[in-house]
């Protein structure tokens, strides 16, 4: 089960913005009601007509904090201007799927603040000038997100706040199908793949329309900018990536930790004991294994972690522990991504598997020599000829791991391991596509 | 003449790529094939010599997977 961080809320930097404060979050079980919500945050004020509030939003510097970190006006400012010239309605798409296995916080947001991911997307809806709005979830691995937010729903519309009428629905536990087209896909009635781009689902997304998604901690920070203000916004996190954000934490003991954090954080501040020796993997499973030298000297934010080739995503910070093996939780972390790949781009279908059984060989001890070449040469050819992220994403993780774990590749190269634990630490579903079916 | 105003690259669907082939066989000189027979096609705009050729090789593509576009 996910705690929420024990930091009290920080004088300083006022934090934690989304999550409730500690001492209420102490006591999840509660519903977080409405009257609660309007109390802490004030009332929502809706901006009267379409494109009011992206200025604004220009101003504070918002990205998106689903992992790819793209300014959140831009694409408010796309898919109004792709309804004007198209003379079509657009849709707002709330994104709760989060399907990255290591990540817990947007499930933890939607279930201890759904009012604020929901004031954001009604008035990301009436930026656009959407008559639509649509909140995805993935299938929770610990709670009832669904039913909170019925809930939280059924609370606004007795109390007449929503102005466009949200719909609820939930995305196939598959790890992309959060991706962005998948979603649109998905929702459209078709299987949860990515698509190719172009067209822009700016342009053309949900049955045709315009279409914005936005990660709902994007939306719920929207919300609050709405309220407070650029200026607010940006008393927290570095000039180039104001504000704070949620981050997935997990030290030694393996539990999730979700704590509100601003942008630009010492990763040592995270990522609990760190010495040169340790390994970090920063942004999850399509993220970065870093040495521990090199995550003392970074922060948490995009213009630090890309001198060592490493983004922040969507906030996940692992340690791995000292008495776990490195190539033997990657070997594992890359059987489920080649296991997740739809299988509809050729480098992708074949090269991903053939990368997953090399690096089990490394895993396993006295691969054959060839093996780490192999994982090389096959890592350049996937690379950007996948219709989505997915190979990208999965060759940064796998070329992390053999720089940061290369000397452990001698060790097993020798027949041996520095682990004690042979236990996996980092989570992997147990099931895996197997049919059509299970992207539906 | 400004190469930017016409300058045009191949740019291929990899969901309906299916691996015939056919154009690399057609234009060898900026589509190679990988060790699966996918095309890794040469980066950067296609020498204007070239762009007879690619319009037959897009037009052999028996998926309809290659495309010819303008990049500005």
């Amino acid at each position: 089960m996910t705690t929420v961080t024990e930091d009290s809320r920080d004088a300083a930097t006022g934090l934690p913005r989304l999550l409730p404060p500690p001492a209420s979050a102490a006591g999840e079980t509660r519903p977080p009601d409405l009257d609660a919500h309007a109390a802490r945050h004030g009332r929502l004020e809706y901006r009267g007509r379409p494109g009011t509030l992206i200025g604004d939003i220009e101003a504070a510097g918002l990205t998106g904090r689903g992992g790819a970190a793209f300014p959140v006006h831009r694409k408010l400012q796309a898919v109004l201007d792709a309804a004007a010239g198209r003379r079509r309605t657009p849709v707002v798409i709330a994104n709760g799927a989060e399907s990255e296995p290591a990540s817990d916080k947007d499930a933890t947001l939607l279930w201890l603040s759904p009012h604020l991911v929901l004031d954001g997307l009604q008035l990301a809806a009436e930026a656009v000038g959407a008559d639509t709005a649509i909140l995805a979830t993935h299938v929770s691995r610990t709670r009832d997100v669904g039913s909170r937010l019925r809930e939280a729903l059924a609370a606004r519309r007795a109390a007449g706040i929503d102005r466009v009428p949200v719909q609820l629905a939930q995305a196939p536990a598959r790890f992309l199908s959060g991706q962005e087209t998948a979603l649109v896909s998905h929702l459209s009635g078709g299987p949860a793949i990515p698509a190719f781009i172009p067209p822009r689902i700016t342009e053309r997304g949900l049955n045709g329309a315009p279409t914005l998604v936005q990660n709902v901690e994007s939306l719920a920070h929207l919300a609050l900018i709405a309220r407070r203000g650029p200026r607010w916004f940006r008393s927290v996190g570095t000039d180039a990536e104001p504000g704070s954000m949620l981050a997935t934490v997990r030290r030694s003991d393996g539990q999730p930790k979700i704590t509100e954090v601003p942008l630009g954080i010492p990763l040592r501040d995270l990522a609990g004991d760190l010495r040169p020796d340790s390994a970090v993997l920063v942004g999850g499973y399509h993220g970065t294994w870093l040495d521990g030298r090199q995550a003392l000297a970074l922060t948490l934010d995009n213009a630090s972690l890309a001198q060592a080739g490493a983004r922040v995503g969507a906030g996940v910070v692992i340690t791995l522990p000292r008495d776990r093996c490195g190539l033997v939780e990657t070997a594992s972390v890359v059987r489920y991504l080649a296991l997740e790949s739809a299988g509809q781009c050729g480098p992708c279908l074949n090269g991903l598997p053939r990368i997953a059984a090399a690096l089990a060989e490394i895993a396993g001890g006295r691969a054959r020599p060839q093996a780490v070449t192999d994982v090389t040469r096959w890592s350049g050819l996937v690379t950007g000829r996948g219709a989505c992220h997915h190979p990208d994403g999965t060759v940064r993780f796998v070329r992390s791991a053999l720089q940061t774990f290369a000397a452990e590749i001698d060790l097993h190269q020798r027949g041996r391991c520095s682990a004690a634990d042979t236990r996996l630490f980092l989570p992997v579903p147990r099931v895996a596509a197997r049919t059509e079916q299970d992207w539906t | 003449m400004r190469a930017t105003e016409t300058a045009v690259k191949l740019l291929v669907n990899p969901i309906d790529c299916a691996a015939h082939g056919a154009c690399a066989e057609l234009l060898p000189e900026a589509i190679a094939l990988d060790e699966w027979g996918y095309p890794v096609i040469d980066p950067g705009p296609l020498r204007p010599s070239l762009e007879r050729p690619a319009r037959k090789a897009v037009s052999a593509c028996p998926t309809l997977a290659l495309r010819l576009i303008r990049s500005s």
